[in-house]
């Protein structure tokens, strides 16, 4: 054992099992007390293709996907096997081996399947000399001729597994031990024996590779393998959200998914609908009917509930959306992360507009962020969107079991009681001042919100503009009194923000230079500047949250206290960037743009790399980044 | 105690509990048929002994979309042609409420269109009333799925070369298990049929043919008229899918040719979606907007399902 880590890295066709394959791994690392993180690559392609899953194991904190990976499992496209000469998608049997060298590190391991990528496709490719360039260790084996001896060719990937074990000198019994969770009998049996029979055939091999096992101890306190969509969905249910109505479209599907898998159990409800306008229309009608409701999309289908979401606003009916970015524009490329939504999310919809926007960092946040997003909807009468991507959709991550273990929150809000509505000083024409002025509960803006059926409470909610009753009204007096109590409402959510410090600081604090990013890249930003800083480098990293309202005295501050600031994140046109220059108004001179916008996350080095470049004013030599230099530089 | 209770409340109700307090005067032109919606659903919420604070009525955007403003309810005026989704999200998050959701036939059978296919697929237990002007009233006159074939206007100038839509058998076919049509000129008729739907557990569509005397100058397009159920002449069962289908089909056909007939045309008792949900386990047995006030609740956390799975 040795304290090296491992990123291994699982690849296929799309149906060959590389993901659940991949999670069982990373959950049998995890158990045995390594940290995991996990990496999707896979294209818009329900059978075949390339696609692959990197698990990184280390013995301490796994926040980021690595810089390349050092184990590569090739198992052949099976779905590519039978294709005419000229088929569309010529001779991809060979992909999961020839497309994934580039980023193979030096004396790294690769493990193909030779019973379906022979010696002359191997020869195709120049393997051999390029392995001996690359003091890469290959070892063909022919897992499809296992797994069919013990079972059926889908479990090529168990024999992968083997395989993998007898090369680390792994103990495969925690990896038993999750088959032994997932299946019964014949398959639980012809499972183990592909993974023994890989386990032994490989111990045979003459092993000449450094690589092995990262050193680890035993977990402190059991831990849960999740994804983004997984924290998100469970941070819903303990905000007590219990509606949910939705429309299918990548990535977004995940959260709708867990949803609607758990909402039975917990006596909500779930609705699949005709479409994404319908989806944000019922969980607009859901909530005014009391019940804490949420929906979402991706970028298209948001596109689509931008008049629902301005209703929520003028009409102050509680909700919360997420939006799942991907690549745009319009369908873009489906399944590959990108951070190009945020201006969507922020400005669509007509109007002055008034909503609250987090943007969380990894799987805590998204949990952590998602209850925020509820509590906010419901106190402040406000749409509330909680904006991740593709990357953290999917990623798992190894996280304290204990920290999902919250109290559910059942509070509905600023919603009043038949009681209440009896008390009221001042009811109009027969219905409740719903849209007071100048209600005082502690929360600027917030008016007294009644549920249809409660005893005297009724109002009419309306997207036109109304008065206190809300009845419909273009007095213009009216009209400003309403708007100022709309948008104060940011005022108040800005200080409760700010008090629950959702920006995540890293590195020494006296630090000269400063990196900025929102969402799904914090974790590999953190990475970098403990790189940064191990090689020389003085710089400290932001990762904010809060879209809107914008935390500007804690980005100032951080802004001050630096000599110049790298901003990354993950499009082409640097809209958070933007974003922080229009909020503050200042800094333009001190903000320069890390981007990178093909469809692949950036990787820590990348960051290094582009840090060190952007200092040293030299041309990036990074493929695939852009960056763009200050203002006025 | 229920935190609803409202909700089944009276047994009687005068009509004008349904009349704003200190409402302007509705803005609708002198003539128009919409007067005759308001004043059918507030006698059938009143003879069905409903109290104000237990009736959500949703509408649209149009002169039929003002409905809200002077009618006496709960009330989401929404956008144009949203309706039903919000109309029937609030049904089963507190399914207690009584839910209509009321719009014109631009907003239902146009920009709403595929949410009117839907609900009425899914078959919510709620009440549509569709104000049929054969117009788009609101932004001064333009062409409507329901105008016919040939109407001339500022946006069709040399008349329409689309056939009208046949709201009753696009209900049908859709999966509606209540289709009914009346019309502003036949008030007690409009007010039972209303009081119809209410009652009847599922979709209820009422096409109501309401006159738009500002764009629509011919007033009397609706008269006379015909009521089937009254009549010796038309004979069909109303539990019939066919037998309905067929009748609706020539309702449809002969209304641009000046034969106006209305009544009841469709009536299953299929139940509910509500019903079909809550028996597949897919939605709680007690409404779950009343969960957030008893305090007795249980609210389940998630850690023991995310340790079940994820650990
Ligand atoms: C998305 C959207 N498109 C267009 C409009 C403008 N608009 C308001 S009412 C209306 C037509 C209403 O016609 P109809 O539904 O037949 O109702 P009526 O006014 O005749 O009662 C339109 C197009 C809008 N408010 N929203
Ligand atoms: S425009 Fe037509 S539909 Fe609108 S209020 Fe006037 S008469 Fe009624």
């Amino acid at each position: 054992m040795t304290d090296q880590e491992l990123i291994w890295r699982i690849a296929g066709g799309s149906g060959d099992g590389i993901d659940s394959n991949s999670r069982y791994f990373a959950k049998a690392l995890m158990r045995s007390g390594l940290d995991v993180f996990t990496h999707r690559h896979y294209p818009s392609r329900i059978r075949g293709g390339h696609t692959y899953v990197e698990v990184r194991a280390t013995p301490d904190g796994a926040a980021s996907r690595g810089d390349g990976y050092n184990f590569l499992l090739a198992l052949g496209d099976s779905f590519a096997r039978n294709p005419s000469e000229d088929a569309y998608y010529g001779n991809e049997e060979l992909k999961p081996l020839s497309e994934n060298l580039d980023d193979l590190r030096e004396g790294g391991i690769i493990v193909y399947d030779s019973g379906l990528i022979d010696d002359e496709q191997v020869e195709e490719i120049d393997l051999h000399e390029r392995a001996e360039e690359n003091d890469w260790h290959v070892y063909p084996v022919d897992l499809r001729a296992i797994a069919k001896e013990h079972g059926r060719e889908i479990m090529r990937n168990n024999a992968g597994i083997g395989v993998t074990a007898a090369l680390l000198d792994m103990d495969t019994s925690e990896y038993e031990g999750i088959m032994d969770e997932m299946w019964n009998d014949d398959i639980l049996e012809a499972n183990l024996a592909v993974i023994q029979d890989g386990f032994e055939q490989a111990q045979e091999f003459d092993q000449s590779h450094d690589l092995e096992m990262p050193d680890h101890g035993e977990p402190d306190e059991q831990q849960a393998l999740v994804s983004g969509s997984d924290a998100i969905a469970y941070g819903a249910l303990d905000a007590g959200c219990r509606f949910i109505a939705g429309y299918p479209m990548t990535p977004w599907t995940d959260v709708f998914t867990i949803m609607s898998q758990n909402l039975p159990q917990f006596g909500g409800i779930s609705e699949q609908v005709e479409d994404e306008i319908a989806a944000a229309a019922l969980a607009l009608g859901a909530s005014h009917a009391g019940v804490k409701s949420m929906s979402g999309s991706s970028g298209g289908g948001f596109a689509l509930m931008s008049e629902p979401l301005g209703l929520a606003e003028m009409s102050e009916t509680p909700v919360v959306l997420v939006e799942a970015m991907r690549a745009g524009p319009s369908t873009g490329m489906p399944t590959k992360p990108e951070q190009a939504d945020l201006e969507h999310v922020l400005y669509t919809s007509q109007g002055d507009s008034a909503r609250v926007v987090l943007a969380p960092g990894d799987q805590q946040e998204c949990y952590e962020q998602i209850r925020t997003a509820f509590e906010l909807a419901y106190d402040y009468q406000i749409p509330s969107i909680l904006i991740y991507d593709q990357k953290l959709q999917g990623e798992l991550r190894n996280v304290d079991a204990s920290f999902f273990d919250r109290e559910p929150d059942a509070d509905p809000g600023s919603v009043v009681t038949e009681e209440d509505i009896a008390e009221a000083a001042e009811h109009h024409a027969g219905k409740f001042k719903r849209f007071q002025y100048d209600a005082d509960d502690g929360k600027e803006g917030v008016s007294p919100r009644s549920v249809p059926g409660q005893k005297g409470g009724r109002f009419l909610a309306t997207g036109n503009e109304h008065n206190e009753a809300g009845h419909i009204s273009e007095d213009p007096t009216n009209r400003v009194l309403q708007m100022d109590r709309r948008l104060a409402k940011l005022e108040s959510i800005r200080e409760e923000l700010d008090a629950k410090g959702n920006q995540t600081h890293h590195g020494p604090e006296e630090a000269e230079y400063g990196i900025m990013c929102w969402g799904s890249h914090q974790g590999t930003v953190f990475e970098a500047v403990d790189r940064l800083n191990d090689a020389g480098h003085s710089v400290k990293a932001i990762g904010v949250s809060d879209m809107m309202p914008y935390p500007e005295a804690e980005v100032s501050e951080f802004l001050e206290s630096v000599e110049e600031c790298l901003v990354v994140e993950m499009n082409a046109t640097a809209q958070f960037r933007g974003l922080t220059q229009k909020e503050l108004g200042r800094f333009g001179p001190k903000l320069s743009s890390l981007l990178k916008y093909n469809g692949n996350p950036f990787e820590p080095a990348e960051i290094v790399e582009g840090f060190e470049s952007s200092i040293d004013g030299e041309e990036l030599t990074v493929n695939n980044m852009k960056y763009v230099p200050a203002a006025g530089d | 105690m229920s935190a609803f209770s409202a909700i089944g409340e009276q047994e009687e109700a005068e009509e004008d509990e349904f009349t704003p307090g200190i409402e302007p005067q509705p803005t609708w032109c002198p003539g128009c048929g919409d007067f005759a919606v308001n004043n059918a659903l507030k006698k059938a919420m009143a003879n069905l002994g409903k109290n104000p604070d237990e009736v959500l009525l949703c509408t649209g955007i149009g002169c039929s979309g003002k409905l809200n403003s002077y009618f006496e309810s709960y009330g989401f005026h929404t956008i144009h042609g949203r309706s039903l989704p919000v109309a029937r999200a609030a049904k089963l998050a507190n399914p207690g409420v009584e839910v209509v959701a009321a719009g014109g036939d631009g907003d239902g059978y146009g920009i709403g269109g595929n949410h009117f296919m839907h609900t009425a697929r899914e078959n919510h237990d709620m009440t549509y009333i569709v104000f049929n002007n054969e117009i788009f009233g609101l932004t001064k006159g333009q062409t409507s799925p329901t105008s016919p074939k040939g109407h001339k206007s500022k946006t069709q100038p040399s008349g329409s070369a689309k056939d009208p839509v046949r709201p009753l058998s696009l209900s049908l076919a859709s999966g509606a298990s209540y289709v009914a049509r009346t019309a502003a000129v036949n008030p007690n008729q409009a007010a039972e049929i209303i009081a119809e739907a209410v009652e009847h557990d599922g979709f209820a569509h009422v096409d109501f043919l309401t006159q738009c005397p500002t764009w629509n100058k011919d007033a009397r397009q609706y008269v006379p008229y015909t009521d089937v159920q009254d009549s010796d002449d038309y004979d069909f069962d109303v539990t019939n899918r066919q037998e309905a289908g067929e009748m609706m089909y020539e309702v449809e056909s002969k209304l641009y040719e000046g034969e106006v007939l209305t009544g009841r045309f469709y009536k299953d008792d299929r139940p509910s979606y509500g019903q079909e949900k809550r028996s597949t386990g897919e939605m709680p047995e007690e409404p779950l907007a009343e969960r957030y006030y008893d305090e007795d609740a249980e609210w389940e956390r998630c850690a023991e399902q995310l340790i079940e799975k994820h650990t």
